[in-house]
Parts: C-alpha cells; structure tokens; sequence
C-alpha cells in the first residue's frame, strides 16, 4: 500500500461525535419507559411503536429517494426517533392505521417539506400527534381500549379536571411507577427520568430546558393553590408534573435540537414559556393536557428567542 | 484549579507518543532554505547574494519595517542561490539557500553552556538585542517578540505571563524545554520583566504536566527567583490562546478587537521565546534554531529535536523512520490548529513547535451531514460565537451579516468543527468569512 | 340572524375607515419617482445577477434613467439588443459591444495534470486556495471545486467529472461575470463569441518557466513562443512566459494551434487545419470549412 498525502484546513481530528449516536443515545433513553409501558398496557404497546417506527423509516426513506431524488439518511437513525416518540403519544388501544396516518404527517409534513433533519420548524413527532389528536379526537383519547381492567377509562388530568377526582385521592406512588391511563409513553415518571439521566450523562441535553419547564410547572401550580387558598401546596405541582405528558415532553419532546434554542439564556426562557403555556391550558384551557400545544407554540418563538439570545461573547459585559 | 470562562473541548492530549523523549541535536543539514517570512508582518529582506561566504549566526534578512524580524544564517557555508521556492503549501517564497561547510560560528556568540543570570542592561537595550536577534512567537503565531514588548503610550504593563501551556495534543517542545532548559527559561522570564518592568511574572502549565510544573517550582525556589510563580490550569483546548490564557491566569477578559492584551495589562510570552530571549540577551545568540517534536500514533521513532532553521520536512521524516503508509497527513504543528503540508522538501520556521503525522482513519475526514442544530458548537466556541450561523452566513456569501456577528473574532481554534456531530466543515467556512469582512473593513479605513 | 347582519356591517364599517385611512397615508408618503425607471427595469432581463456590476436590474434601471451617457453602463445578459431598445426608449445613444461567453483558460484536466495530494477539506476553492496552493503541481491552475458552477445563475457551468473541470455551455451563458470574480485563481475570461460556438484561446493561465510547467502539467503553456509568430493578426502575445489570444483581435484562422507543442491552444466547435497546412499553400487550407472571414485569412 503505497502513502497517499491529504491536505485539509484545521482542525485535523474530529471529537467522534456523530448525529447516529446521539439519536442512537436518545433510543436507549427511551428504553425503560417503552419497557415500562409494556409492563402495565401488555405487547400492543410494542405492536404499535413497531408500526410507528416502520411507518416513519418508510416514509422518509420514500419521500427521500422518489421526491426529492437524494440519498438517503435513514441511517441517521432520527426517522426512528421520531417513531418511537410519535407511538409514545398515542393511547395504546388506537388502531394501528392511525398511527400510520400520523407517521406520514410527522415525517412528510413535520420533516420532510422544510428539506428534512435539522430544518424542521416543529417536532415532527409532536406534528403528527397534533395532528391526530384534532383529526381523530374519539381514537386519540380513548383510554379504555386494550387497557387491563385496574384502570378507568379516563386519564387523571381529565379526572381532576372535571373535578370526579381530588388531587389528594391520587396514589403518587403509582403514578411515580407508571400505573396509570395515558399515552403509552407518558407513564412511567421513575423511567422517563431515568433516560433523561442517562441522556444528561451522555451530555446529548443539558438541564436547561427540562428543568426550566418542569421547575415553572410546579412554581406556578404552587401558586395557583396559594392563590385559591388551597391546602394541597406540595401534592398538586407534583400530581402535575407526574400526570400526564410533562415529563416525556419535557425530557424528549422539547429537548428536540432543531426546534429548541441554542444558547443556554434562550433554552431557559423557552422552558419557563412551555412550562407556563402548559399549566395555563391544563387548569384553563379546553383541553385536560397542554404539554403538545405549549412545545408546539415554544417551537415556533424558537427562531425568535434565537435572533435575541445571543451567546455572551469573550470579553464583553452582558 | 482556574481556566478560562466560556466554551473550549477536550481533546484527547496524545502527548504520551513523545514526551518522555529527551532533547537531541539533530545533525546539521547539508543544505538549508531560509524563507523570508518566517514571522507575522513584512517579509525580511535579503542582504546576501549568491556566492557570498556566511558564518552561523551572521544575518541574511533584515526586517523590512517595524512589524517584521530579522533573520540569520542557521549554518555557515556558502550561499547558492536566492530565489522563489515552495514553501509547505506550495506558496512560492523568497528563500535564501546555504549549502554547509562545516559549522563556524560568528565570534559575538557565546556558546558555553553556562547559565549567566546577571543582566544589568536597560529595558530599551533588552529590546533591542531582542530585536536584533530576530526573536518571533515560537508559540505559532510567529508574532515579533520587540513588537510586543514596544508598550504603546499611555498604557502599562502589569503582569507577564509565559505560555506553558501547550494545549495542543500530541505536541511536547514547550514541556521538555521547561524541563531540561528551565533555568535558562526562569532566567529568560527576569529578563522580559526587566523589560517590560513588571514586578509579577506567571507561568501557566496544564495539569497533564505536573512534573514541568514541580520542576520550575523547585528551580525558583532553589534560585530565589523573585516575582515569578507557577500556576497550573485545567486541561482544557485551547488555553494556550493568548486570550483564553490570559482570562485563566488573571480572569480579565481582553475586549474585542481592536483592544489588545494590553489593554489589561497583560502581556503573553511563549516560554520556547523566553528561552530564545535569554539566550538573544544573555549569549548574543540569534534565533537559529528551536526545540521540534516529530510525533505521530504511527511513527517508527518520535523525537524531540533541537534542530536548525531550514532544515527540510524530508529530514525530519527520515528520522522518524518514513512516513506510515495508507493516509497520512503531515502537519506543521499541532492536530488543532496545524497547517497541512504537501511540499516535503521545504523548510522548517521559526514558529513551528512540531510536526505532526496524523494517519489512517484520522487523516480522512469523516462523510458531511446535514446541520441538526445541536449547539454544540455554540457551546464549545470560546469566544462567544455562533460557529454554525457564521459557517452558513460564509458560505452564502453573506459579509456584512458575518461582520454584525462578530466572525473576526474568530480565533479559529477550530472546536466548533472539532465537536460538530455532523462532521461539518465549520471552520473552513468561517475562515474565508473572516478573511472577506476583514478585507471589507480594511478597503472601508482606506477610504475614510 | 341579528348577529350575522351585525358582523357584515362591523366589516364594512371597518374597511371603509381603513381605506380612508389607507389612502391619507398614500398621500402623505408618496414619493416621486421617474416613471422611466419602471418602464426600462421593465425591458431588463430581471436575472438580478448583478453582471452589470449594480445590486440587481432596478438599481441598474435607475442608473440609466440617471446618468446621461450609457457608454459605461452595459447589460451582460440581456446584450446589445435590450441596451438598444432602453436607449432609444430614454432617446440616448448605447454602446456597442459585441456578446461574450466565459471561458475556463485552464486544460490541465486529471489525466495531463496528475494529482501529487489528495484536498480533503471543504468543497470550496476559495477554502482551497486560502489554504494552499492545490492538489497538483500546478499553481495557476483549476482547483476544480466548482465555486464558479455555484456562482452561475444560470446552469451554464458544469463540472465535468472524469477531468476535474468547468465546463462552459456557451448557450446559457450570459456572460454576466459572476463566476469571473468567484473563482480564485482568475481562470475564467468573458471572450468574444462567435458564431455556432467556435472559440480559439490559450486554455492555460501558468505564468511558470516552462520546464516548471511541463513537470506539473502535459497540458500547459510552455511560452515557446511559437504561436506568436505564426498569427497573421498580431492577436497573440507572450508576457511571463505565457501566450495569450486576444479575443478581439483573433480572426479563428486555427494556425496557433498546430503550431502548439503541448496542446494548450484549445479549438472549440471547429475542425483543425489539416497538419500538412503548414507546407501546402495557403489556398489548401482555405477548402477545409471555415468561415468566409477565416479564408481571406489564409489568404494573406
């Protein structure tokens, strides 16, 4: 073998960082919770994000080569990601054809029409499940289907909402474990916070924005009670922060890079946005969960939070 | 244990390869090329010809203006020939060829290898000797050392700083001169003070040296060396730039341009130019010659060399047992930071602390993908910058935008390429923005 | 029904207070401006390629509305016919100029021109060149990453990949320079264009002693000389050790190019003269198909 001499501007070596493991990292985060959704809802839960995902990789994979005519990045493993959070948001006894339906609007409309990774102005899985939650609305919040009996058809969120449950009934222990009704991936509190270690460990996310939406959640819960003079001042942030979407979002819906902003000032006043649009749509909005639509709104403020939250640049006072 | 304030990675340091090799002198070659611009500034210009007779040491270049260097013979013989050749990019430069014979020393130089401390000579004659001696930046920046000690009016130096650094992996020139020429180096730092008259001098070392650092310690201590201390930093890429290193040492943080280090009364000194300078002053020896490390994960041999100016790539990679086979990329300099090489047969300079031999997989640059807005370059800029907005904004051609964010205080340090996940060319984009908005604002100054 | 009579007229109240509103402002605002420019941004191409050396056709449109002599104003794209019509519309004189065609004036493709390093940086030449002087021995020559073929507008370059360069649809080029100032070792012309494409040049910018060249490059301009002397024109030059064709001055007569030793002088879209043209008699040449303006250049 003979030497062959290259020439490239510096940097000459590469920190081994790659886009396939970093979502390869946020898979296995999503391991425990998808495990512990398995334990409580049985096999459909995997029945299901298999579909999801498979749906997602074909879509992108078509969209890819038969659109666009270019190669293709499935190997980049986001396409997966994006299943497996899309399947994560739906209940476990949709039917398999909607899921489908909410992979193509992920991928084709949430991805793939703003030229793919990296440029998507919103969270492709959040895109679909928005999408179902307005186009199948009976389907998407049917708890009851494939459910073991234990549990009733309506989630905590909507119970204490319309008021047939008090806060102080709640067993926090359970909802900690993950034996409650929900989407598939939203249960689980113990595992959701256990892949948002793993990923803060892998340094795939910093603490900015989950901690910011999860902190402005319970703060403002807190006051609400002390403002109607209630007496639940610890239980009810913690039932809202357990219940419903708040972790899942928070860890791996928001923490989404193309639509989260880049400096850590901006990733702080963008989690205390969704944190506060969350508890707003929770306690006043029509809706019993406002996880989605506060990411959501967050995602399109990002390019603004951007253009006003500069990183602090060497010897300037700011 | 301090560092410096915002961004900057941690590159595996590498410097194992070359480290505990202790410095040789290379045998002298037998033809040299001394390029003329071996330092920031004008091109020195020839003052011998073709045929002329010149000693080791005697001066062939002499510094055209201010902001330039002197440069002398590193070899006595006679000169054949002073034209254009290729330098390590292939960049056509006046060079002055000397063919050797033998190795006669001009007579003002004092070449035992005793160490003489004493030094009673004005700050304006140290500079001037230094000067003289046509002492640059040995760091890599290859900024003139009289320059630097030349303080403006109305401004004041309060303290020196030595970079000791050497925060680019693989290479290990700077720590074996702190170790085996220490005394020569503590000397080199009074002198400088004296210079600069500051009564407080600090040299900054990495903690992967911790034996460089016990050694200067025990040597100031042992030789009453008043004013001068060590302070070890976290490792951390890049401290050795002299901002981030000076941030670390006093925690100010120079402005932005156009302020200088100066402007927080710091002023920064390589220590293989703190050696250079002791030996201009001290020993009237010019600079001629400095501490190489030749390393690489693929290297037969690797060496830390006290070798001469002009001395060719070619030399240097024989002693390291010939270049690996498959993919390799030689570097003048560190992985970081260093400037690619492709003309073997040109010479050494004077700002070139090591050569580097990057093979194999590590030569080849792993495929581009798509920017997925990871911040992570942002994160790790250490200067404050948006790498991926300034690499965009180059690459569409956007100057005035680039010039509003800020990419000439780039330091190209080249994290933001290090890190990004998508192997993505940051800092070659970002480079050809900073050099258009620089010529931008320089044609707006000439027209003002 | 109450409720929908009284959003109608909400409505309409509310847009006729908006245009009342609307059109005070248009009013007040209004700001003068010379209904020529309009009218003659209107006759422009609208590339916005600024080849006119203006930010884009409007900015060029003000400009001839403004200036009383077009002679220094010219329009690459839409040529000599649309300065024509702007100028007989603004009742001013245009300049002449003939149409141009970029052309690459390198030919030192990967076979004559053997890589001596392998770049493996960014696709660009401006990073190529800001970090050395290129994958060959050839420091004049093309770097071959295409910043030219990114800077047309109008898909007239491509780069040809089994010789790693540019090459130049005369069709769809306009001539408007953008590649001219994009690529950073200034290899490409705008020339003169002739008739069904046909082009004789230099295709070699290496300013080197020739025994450098011939080193780098089978291709290259050696500056032997020898074309020079055999132009009847007077249209080649020799200066730093390279030939140059005056693009205007060239009458295509194609006698350059046999004389050339290494092949720099490149014949597009025509067929050589025959090799004995040089012995036969002039007349000899004169039967191979050429143009009439060629043959009375044999003639002489």
């Amino acid at each position: 073998m003979a030497t062959k001499i290259f020439a490239a501007p510096s940097p000459h070596v590469h920190g081994g960082e790659s886009t396939r493991r970093i979502m390869g990292d946020v898979l296995l985060a999503l391991v425990p919770a998808l495990a512990v959704s398995t334990y409580y809802f049985g096999l459909r839960v995997l029945m299901i994000t298999a579909v999801s995902v498979a749906a997602c990789v074909i879509f992108e994979y078509l969209i890819q080569r038969l659109l666009f005519r270019s190669r293709s990045t499935i190997g980049d493993l986001s396409a997966v990601v994006t299943g497996v959070l899309l399947a994560f948001n739906v209940p476990v006894g949709i039917p398999w054809w909607i899921v489908v339906v909410g992979a193509l609007v992920a991928i084709g409309i949430g991805k793939m029409t703003f030229g793919g990774l990296g440029c998507n102005p919103f969270n492709p899985a959040l895109t679909g499940r928005i999408f179902l939650l307005i186009a199948y609305p009976v389907q998407m919040t049917d708890w009851t289907t494939g459910v073991p009996d234990a549990l009733s058809g309506s989630t905590l969120l909507n119970d204490v909402k319309t008021g047939a449950v008090s806060v102080s009934d709640c067993d926090f222990m359970d909802m900690f474990a993950g034996n409650m009704n929900g989407s598939m991936g939203e249960v689980g509190a113990l595992a959701l916070i256990l892949g948002g270690i793993y990923l803060l460990w892998r340094k795939v996310i910093t603490w900015h924005i989950p901690v910011s939406i999860l902190g402005t959640m319970a703060i403002f819960a807190a006051c609400t009670v002390m403002g109607e003079g209630g007496s639940l001042v610890y239980e009810f942030p913690l039932f809202h922060i357990l219940a419903g979407g708040a972790l899942l979002g928070a860890i791996f819906m928001a923490t989404d890079y193309s639509t989260s902003p880049m400096t850590h000032k901006g990733m702080l006043i963008y989690g205390v946005c969704i944190g506060l649009l969350t508890m707003i749509i929770r306690l006043w909005g029509a809706y019993p969960e406002g996880m989605s639509f506060a990411i959501f709104i967050m995602n399109a403020a990002t390019p603004l939070i951007n253009k006003y939250c500069r990183p602090k640049r060497f010897g300037t006072k700011k | 244990m301090r560092t410096f304030p915002i961004g900057g990675i941690h590159p595996s340091d590498e410097k194992a390869w070359s480290k505990d090799k202790a410095i040789e002198v290379m045998e002298l070659p037998d033809e040299v090329a001394i390029q003329m611009t071996q330092h920031i500034g004008a091109p020195a210009t020839p003052i011998v010809a073709k045929g002329d007779k010149v000693l080791t040491g005697q001066l062939i270049g002499e510094a055209a203006g201010f902001v330039s260097a002197n440069i002398h013979s590193p070899i006595s013989g006679t000169v054949t020939n002073v034209e254009i050749f290729p330098d390590g990019q292939g960049i056509r430069r006046q060079m002055v060829i000397i063919k050797r014979e033998g190795d006669e020393w001009v007579e003002s130089i004092d070449r035992s290898k005793e160490i003489k401390r004493e030094c009673t000579l004005s700050p304006f004659e140290i500079i001037n000797k230094i000067k003289s001696a046509g002492v640059v930046g040995m760091g890599g920046a290859t900024f003139p050392t009289h320059v630097k000690l030349s303080i403006p009016d109305g401004q004041k130096a309060e303290i020196l700083i030595i970079n000791g650094v050497e925060c680019e992996p693989y290479l290990t020139s700077d720590y074996r001169t702190m170790l085996e020429r220490g005394e020569e180096l503590l000397v080199g730092v009074e002198i400088l003070m004296r210079a600069l008259s500051v009564e407080r001098a600090v040299i900054g070392i990495e903690n992967n040296k911790p034996d460089a650092v016990a050694h200067l310690n025990k040597l100031i201590v042992g030789g009453n060396y008043r004013g001068i201390s060590v302070m070890p930093l976290k490792m951390r890429y890049p401290q050795g730039g002299e901002k981030q290193l000076i941030a670390a040492v006093t925690g100010r943080q120079v402005p932005p341009p156009p302020a200088l280090p100066i402007s927080v009364g710091a002023v920064v000194c390589n220590a293989s130019s703190a050696v250079a300078v002791y030996e201009a002053v001290q020993k009237n020896k010019p600079l001629i010659e400095r501490v190489v490390t030749i390393t690489g994960k693929n290297l037969m041999h690797t060496h830390n060399y006290l070798v001469r100016f002009g001395t060719s790539y070619k030399n240097f990679i024989e002693h390291a047992g010939g270049l690996p086979e498959g993919d390799v990329k030689i570097l003048n300099g560190g992985p970081m930071m260093g400037r690619a090489v492709v003309e073997l047969s040109a010479p050494l300079l004077k700002g070139c602390s090591g050569i580097t031999i990057v093979s194999g997989r590590e030569a080849v640059r792993r495929k581009e993908g798509t920017c997925i807005k990871c911040a992570k370059c942002v994160a790790a800029c250490p200067m404050g910058l948006e790498p991926y907005l300034l690499a965009k904004l180059a690459q569409n051609k956007m100057w005035d935008r680039a010039e509003e964010h800020n990419t000439v205080e780039c330091i190209e340090c080249g994290c933001c390429s290090y890190t990004c996940p998508s192997n993505l060319p940051l800092l070659d984009h970002i480079r050809i923005g900073k050099q258009n908005v620089m010529a931008n604002i320089r044609a707006r100054a000439i027209k003002k | 029904m109450n409720e929908l009579v009284l959003t109608i007229l909400t409505m309409c109240v509310l847009g006729v207070v908006l245009a009342v509103i609307l059109y005070f402002v248009a009013q007040k605002f209004k700001v003068e401006e010379d209904p020529r420019i309009d009218d003659v941004e209107g006759m422009l191409p609208g590339a916005n390629c600024g080849g006119c050396g203006f930010a884009g056709c409007r900015a060029m449109a003000e400009a001839m509305v403004h200036s009383d002599d077009l002679s220094t104003l010219y329009c690459p794209v839409g040529g000599a016919e649309t300065m024509r019509s702007a100028a007989a519309y603004l009742g001013k004189s245009a300049p002449e100029k003939g149409p141009q065609v970029a052309t690459l004036l390198c030919g030192g493709s990967c076979s004559k021109r053997p890589k001596i390093n392998h770049y493996d940086g960014a696709k660009s030449c401006a990073v190529v060149n800001t970090l050395y002087t290129g994958e060959t021995a050839c420091i004049f020559g093309c770097l071959g990453y295409g910043d030219c073929v990114h800077s047309c507008q109008f898909g007239a370059l491509t780069m040809n990949p089994e010789t790693g360069l540019v090459e130049v649809d005369a069709d769809k080029c306009t001539a408007c320079g953008a590649c001219v100032k994009a690529c950073p070792k200034q290899l490409i012309e705008l020339r003169k264009k002739w008739p069904k494409n046909r082009a004789v040049y230099v295709a070699c910018r290496s300013k080197s002693r020739g025994a450098v060249v011939i080193k780098a490059c089978k291709a290259g301009c050696i500056g032997c000389g020898k074309c020079v002397k055999v132009c009847p024109f007077g249209a080649i030059s020799l200066e730093n050790n390279l030939a140059y064709i005056d693009s205007e001055k060239c009458k295509l007569c194609r006698k350059c190019v046999n004389e050339c030793p290494t092949g720099a002088i490149h014949l597009i879209n025509m067929e050589p003269l025959p090799k004995e043209a040089k012995e036969a008699k002039p007349s000899a040449a004169a039967t191979s198909k050429s143009e009439v303006k060629t043959e009375s250049a044999n003639k002489e």
